[in-house]
């Protein structure tokens, strides 16, 4: 142990920080009793715990025995003719198995099959991939409304604004979920032919073809629709052609049309599968 | 005595009083960079006693109730049992929002000290030769903790939970071939299958931590068996070690260090406000928040999808997508990078020997700057994730930020791994000719320890 002053004045110092550890702790239980408050609780548990902590180090550092000590390392490596011996176990055991040739192979063809069967469990976790990643709710006909259920109609949304919609009845679709853009009339694609909806409205898919985020933002002056995770943007204008960020592909567009009351309709599913890609999506 | 009765207790039944003698005699070399590891053991017992009473009141589930508790700017909005179990842990538990904050930030802290572990391990040696089974121990132990941490990040069900559910959905479904089936397995269907909070909680609470636990336990028995390494000094050779005794004085210690992580994780828990989710609103199928970060240690991947160029690879209408890789090749290179390095670097500097004396960095400058350059490269792109935010502060276009994150991905860490080179060599050769000309004494140089 060492000597002088700080020697003297340690256990003092150490019993008063187990002291005040121990008032963290009755403090912990009156803010407890008191109805909780985090702000309290957290200084007490800090309080409580620190104390304990100051007391233990200091108590180690200046009133145990430190040394230094030495301890010799044993080696690493067994003897030669230790390793010998395991090797000489293995080699026995193994001639030993090994005079069934057959009975290893039935043992192995009994182990291949259970570890096939084993697999069923793992099937069960989930449905065939199908056609899930290359269809959607969408099909001829079916309103567009918004996320509360209301349908849309041609006329209500204003010049550069954005609204998400859904195919009816399926609010909770995450995967045939589109934004709803209402262009300047000044579109630089031009007319398209057969449009049955009015050109300056288009729906796009909202999932984002990087890596699945929802295109939640619209800036009206550039026409872009961005994708707030990874910055991805794409010219609602120009049939949502990525333009900027690490997008690839551009978002699939719904096909509209207005029906007899004003309200929106799709006019079919998207062309091609939505969101990220996968390894056999130009297979659909 | 008291003591005496319960060792011949025990001894009579289990012979371990040997054992028991060389534990308690068992010597431990004193640097503060050696309680890194240590830190991370005592955030994950945290993680573990935080996480328990989360469990008991935490309900994975999707399905939809009307919030009718305390919070008044939510009730009566339609959400999950998930998030309004996280809203009732907040709000009505006693306690329960220390100590979800406590979760949360044991959790940051958990990685950060993983982190900083490794990077000891790495700039001093000690992962050479006894100690590469404890390295892949660790670096098993670093996935695993990362994992737990994004799978722990999600359970609340709030806007930032489903943008991270995309990300992983988007990247598992991005491996070729197998990238359908895998998300359809994993995720129980397409997105967003009502099964994924469930299974993301028997990960989180169940798999994962019984995993880490096995893990820390293998680590610890190695570390036990192949005794700590040591720094040169006096005294200090390739054949022992020189420190304070297991007991009383590194008990006492390690016991202490124990309970000020618990403080700090207490402190902060209380003081500072950690992913408030009842601000974040509960997830719905169109709802997207930005800016949209994750927690720091995952970072690097989102700072990676944001600046990686807008890649795919299209042939006989089969394609790999973007996501393919910055969000699998990355994480897979540098995974397979770590495990690599010790059996690397033993075959390239032909030093095959045992070491339980450690390095400093500028004992070996190449890899301190391989190091330095690596640590530049998932630090710009931890930086990059911020692309969005620092465009919005500065009034700049996005793609010029990403631009400009782009070019310092690749050139930073040459820049600075090279300076970290040339700074760490003449500082090795000064020493090195200090000694050739005798003025400096033995102690603590550098040189060959076998």
């Amino acid at each position: 142990m060492k000597g002088g002053p700080a020697e003297e004045r340690a256990p003092r110092l150490i019993a008063l920080s187990f002291l005040v550890s121990a008032l963290g702790s009755a403090g912990l239980g009156i803010v407890y009793l008191a109805g909780g408050h985090t702000q309290a609780e957290g200084l007490m548990v800090g309080i409580a715990f620190g104390g304990l902590a100051f007391g233990l180090v200091a108590w180690s550092k200046y009133l145990m025995p430190n040394g230094p000590f030495v301890e010799e390392r044993d080696s690493l490596s067994s003897e030669d003719h230790e390793r010998e011996k395991v090797a000489a176990d293995f080699a026995r055991g193994g001639r030993q198995i090994g005079r069934r040739r057959f009975l290893g192979w039935s043992l192995a063809a009994a182990m291949g099959a259970l570890g096939v069967a084993m697999l069923f469990p793992v099937r069960s976790l989930g449905s065939r991939p199908g056609r899930d990643l290359f269809e959607t709710a969408w099909a001829d006909g079916i309103r567009l409304v918004t996320s509360d259920g209301e349908p849309v109609r041609a006329d209500e949304l204003a010049v550069g604004t954005l609204l998400s919609v859904f195919p009816e009845g399926r609010t909770n679709d995450a995967d045939a979920q589109a934004v709803l853009v209402r262009l300047r009339i000044d579109r630089r694609t031009g007319g398209r032919p057969g449009a049955q909806a009015p050109e300056e409205l288009v729906a796009y898919s909202k999932i984002c073809t990087h890596a699945g985020c929802l295109v939640g933002l619209y800036d009206p002056r550039s026409q872009n629709l961005l994708c707030p995770c990874h910055q991805g943007a794409f010219d609602a204008a120009d049939g949502a052609r990525p333009i900027a960020g690490p997008v690839t592909r551009r978002l699939p567009e719904l096909p509209l049309r207005v029906d007899g009351q004003g309200f929106l309709r799709a006019a079919g599913d998207f062309p091609e599968p939505v969101g990220v890609g996968f390894w056999n999506r130009g297979r659909s | 005595m008291i003591a005496r009765r319960v060792v011949r207790w025990l001894d009579d039944r289990l012979a371990a009083a040997p054992f028991a003698h060389t534990t308690l005699n068992r010597v431990f070399p004193d640097h503060f960079s050696f309680l890194l590891g240590e830190v991370a053991l005592y955030c994950f017992i945290v993680l573990l006693a935080t996480g328990t009473f989360l469990a008991m009141f935490f309900e994975p589930s999707v399905s939809e109730v009307v919030y009718q508790g305390s919070y008044e700017p939510l009730r009566g909005v339609t959400m999950s049992r998930a998030y309004a179990s996280v809203l009732d842990i907040s709000f009505e538990v006693r306690l329960g929002l220390l100590i979800r904050q406590m979760h949360h930030w044991a959790s940051l802290l958990f990685a950060g000290s993983i982190l900083l572990h490794l990077a000891r391990i790495f700039f001093t040696g000690a992962f050479r030769r006894p100690r590469e089974i404890n390295w892949l121990v660790g670096v098993g132990l670093l996935v695993l903790g990362l994992f737990n941490g994004w799978a722990g990040y999600l359970l609340p069900g709030d806007t930032l939970h489903g943008t991270g559910l995309r990300l992983g959905y988007a990247i598992a479904l991005s491996v070729p071939v197998i990238g359908p089936w895998l998300v359809f397995l994993l995720f129980g269907g397409e997105y967003q299958s009502p099964q994924i909070l469930s299974r993301l909680f028997v990960a989180h609470v169940y798999i994962v931590p019984l995993m880490i636990l096995g893990l820390i336990s293998v680590h610890m028995a190695i570390l036990w068996r192949q005794k700590h390494t040591q720094f040169r000094g006096p005294g200090r050779t390739q054949t022992n070690v020189v420190g304070e005794k297991m007991w009383p004085a590194y008990a006492a210690k390690a016991g202490g260090l124990f309970f000020a992580v618990v403080a700090v994780v207490g402190l902060l828990g209380g003081l500072v406000q950690i992913s408030p989710v009842w601000l974040y609103l509960p997830d719905t199928p169109a709802a997207v928040t930005s800016p949209a970060q994750p927690d720091w240690y995952f970072g690097w991947l989102d700072g990676a999808l944001r600046v990686f160029p807008a890649w795919e690879i299209q042939a006989f209408g089969f394609e790999i997508p973007a996501v393919f890789f910055p969000g699998v090749l990355l994480p897979t290179l540098s995974v397979l990078l770590l495990v690599m390095w010790p059996f690397l670097e033993a075959r390239f500097s032909k030093d095959t020997g045992p070491h339980h004396l450690l390095e400093r960095p500028r004992d070996r400058p190449l890899r301190s700057a391989i190091g330095v350059g690596l640590i530049t490269f998932y630090g710009v792109l931890l930086a990059a994730a911020g692309n969005d935010v620092y465009a919005r502060t500065f009034s700049v276009p996005v793609l010029q930020v990403t631009n400009v994150f782009r070019v310092l991905t690749l050139v930073l860490p040459v820049v600075i791994g090279f300076a970290t080179f040339r700074m760490l060599r003449s500082l090795r050769d000064r020493e090195i000719s200090r000694m050739s000309e005798g003025a400096v004494a033995v102690a603590g140089g550098a040189g060959s320890d076998d």
